[in-house]
């Protein structure tokens, strides 16, 4: 048995454990490539959770949020020729913009509904992409997405390296894992709790809860869009499958299989669908039967999802 | 200060064709502890519901100490000074005790704030605790609340409703599906509570509220059929036929 002091301690410096992962993860995986994809998929994940596991609201247009930061990092190098760093700052923006606009609409709507009407204006962006060409690539996806070097005072970094490139990426989901955090643990962050509990209650209390999730929406659009501008940068370019409906399905999937209901659980969710899809991939084309088998079998017997069913094993 | 606090004016609602509530006027007296009492399905939760703005009156006017109120939306009801307790029990099962009366605390304090730790406010806290004292739930703070026997939820409802420190306070069957004894402590917590704030209290149950009520208001089939002292309804003849005598059987 673990000593529940440790836990407790744990749970307190879980950002700086969570740092620390990072650092030594690369060298754990089988290539490094992998470990940058479940970076991003993980922040995307875990910025989904935010409305899904903090709120209870099941969203299926955050391929939107993540492809629309996606694009707007790459539109911001290549259009307006300006670094990339402000590709990064730009795709924030854009993924909070795109979910304010489709938050508007949705938030009114719960249940079904809201799946449906997230789901419904994630197309629209999809195949306005599609069709705006001269723009976006159309299906050709937007190229040249290209960052070699990052000039930093004293020294440079070769981003094409790929340790080097896992560690810029991992700052920067390091950073939004610590942002999250505070807002989680925030007074808001009670309030989002207070909603997901009991709606009535919480409107009773004082709390305009319509209010208080298009809020929620806003600031998972901005993870969204920052995991979104890291891939384009890994990627060197924005496929137009970026925003299709199965990215936003998979983000629901690695949610579920981690666990909706924890911190790192989104992550953990990520992390074990990629690799399950590298790894079984290599032996079979039919990879997705088994990652899909998993899938079931998890949802089935463990509700809580991986992360969850662990630290009920433990904190309890 | 004028004496009314709270006013319903010719107050109506229909629910399609059903009319639940024929034009209600009534003045609530501040300071006073009013009951509305009334048979199964006589409008008294409908009457609630308008007055503590779950939905808008089909018709009439609600006025909360000289203003307009009609329609105003739910949230907004804490900081004009009004809080309730609902008919079933409402908390948030999951979160310990203290943090269900310290963000109940905080609607009024901070809502959106994202970046400081929920501890920079430690004001409130404090003010939790004391409310659970006021409650009697001081040994219960870090449980889970969905975890508690049923009369402790309900009592830490009121200290949810009193957290936004009301002048008038709306309880719904407050008492509904407690034991004797858990009655007998939410009868001592509510006139606790009516000696420094106006109580406006929905119950099925005539008996409970003789003793303790200032007022009463009686509601049969959706109109408004006697208002008076516990005496004066005692002894009208209306409600002993209607309400009363449905008791004996």
């Amino acid at each position: 048995m673990l000593n529940p002091h440790l836990v407790a301690r744990c749970k307190q410096h879980r950002v700086i454990l969570a740092i620390a992962f990072l650092v030594i993860f690369p060298l754990l995986m089988p290539f490094k490539a992998i470990a940058v994809n479940i970076l991003i998929y993980g922040l995307f994940a875990l910025g989904f959770n935010m409305l899904f596991g903090t709120l209870g609201l099941l969203s299926f247009g955050h391929a939107a949020l993540f492809g629309g930061g996606a694009y707007a990092c790459g539109l911001v190098m290549l259009k307006l020729g300006l670094p990339w760093y402000v590709g990064i700052i730009g795709s924030v923006l854009a993924g909070m913009l795109i979910a304010a606009t489709i938050g508007a609409f949705a938030i009114r709507t719960r249940g079904i509904y809201f799946a449906m009407v997230t789901l419904a204006l994630a197309q629209c962006l999809y195949f306005l992409a599609d069709q705006a060409t001269d723009l976006t690539g159309g299906e050709n996806g937007l190229r040249g997405v290209d960052l070699n070097t990052i000039q930093l005072p004293g020294f440079t970094l070769n981003f094409v390296d790929p340790l080097t490139r896992y560690y810029v990426v991992a700052f920067f989901v390091a950073v939004a894992l610590f942002v999250l955090s505070r807002i989680l643990a925030s007074p808001f962050g009670a309030v989002l709790e207070a909603v997901r509990e009991n709606e009535a209650r919480a409107r009773a209390c004082g709390y305009n809860v319509r209010m208080v999730r298009y809020l929620a929406f806003i600031l998972s659009g901005g993870f969204c869009g920052l995991a979104g501008a890291l891939q384009a940068l890994h990627l060197s370019i924005v496929p137009l499958e970026t925003l299709a409906i199965s990215n936003s399905g998979l983000v629901v999937m690695m949610s579920l299989l981690g666990g909706m209901g924890t911190f790192f659980g989104p992550f953990v969710g990520a992390g074990v669908f990629l690799l399950l899809e590298n790894l079984v991939s290599l032996w079979t084309v039919h990879w997705q039967i088994f990652v899909g088998a998993a899938f079931v079998a998890c949802v089935l017997f463990f509700p809580r999802g991986i992360w969850g069913t662990i630290l009920m094993g433990r904190g309890r | 200060m004028s004496d009314v606090i709270l006013s319903a004016q010719s107050v109506g609602r229909t629910f399609g064709a059903f009319r639940a509530l024929y034009g209600i006027s009534v003045d609530f007296q501040r300071g006073k502890l009013t009951s509305i009492i009334g048979p199964n399905g006589a409008g008294k939760s409908t009457f609630f519901n308008l007055l503590s703005g779950a939905f808008p009156p089909s018709e009439g006017r609600i006025v909360f100490e000289g203003r307009d109120i009609t329609g105003t939306p739910q949230h907004k009801f804490a900081a004009l000074g009004i809080a309730k307790s609902f008919q079933i029990t409402n908390v948030f099962p999951q979160l310990p005790v203290h943090e269900n009366v310290r963000v109940a605390l905080q609607a009024l304090a901070s809502r959106y704030q994202i970046w400081k730790p929920r501890s920079s406010l430690p004001e409130l806290a404090d003010k939790a605790d004391a409310l659970l004292e006021t409650v009697g739930l001081t040994d219960r703070r870090l449980r889970a609340a969905g975890t508690m026997a049923h009369g402790e939820q309900r009592a830490l409802e009121i200290a949810m409703a009193l957290a936004a420190n009301p002048r008038l306070l709306l309880l719904d069957e407050p008492t509904a599906g407690m034991s004797p004894e858990e009655t007998k402590a939410m009868m001592d917590l509510i006139l606790k509570l009516a000696s420094e704030r106006t109580v406006v209290l929905v119950e099925h149950k005539m008996k409970l509220v003789m003793g303790i009520s200032d007022r009463l208001l009686v509601l049969h089939h959706g109109e408004l059929l006697a208002e008076g002292t516990p005496d004066e309804i005692r002894h009208n003849d209306t409600v002993k036929r209607v309400y009363l005598g449905q008791r004996e059987h």
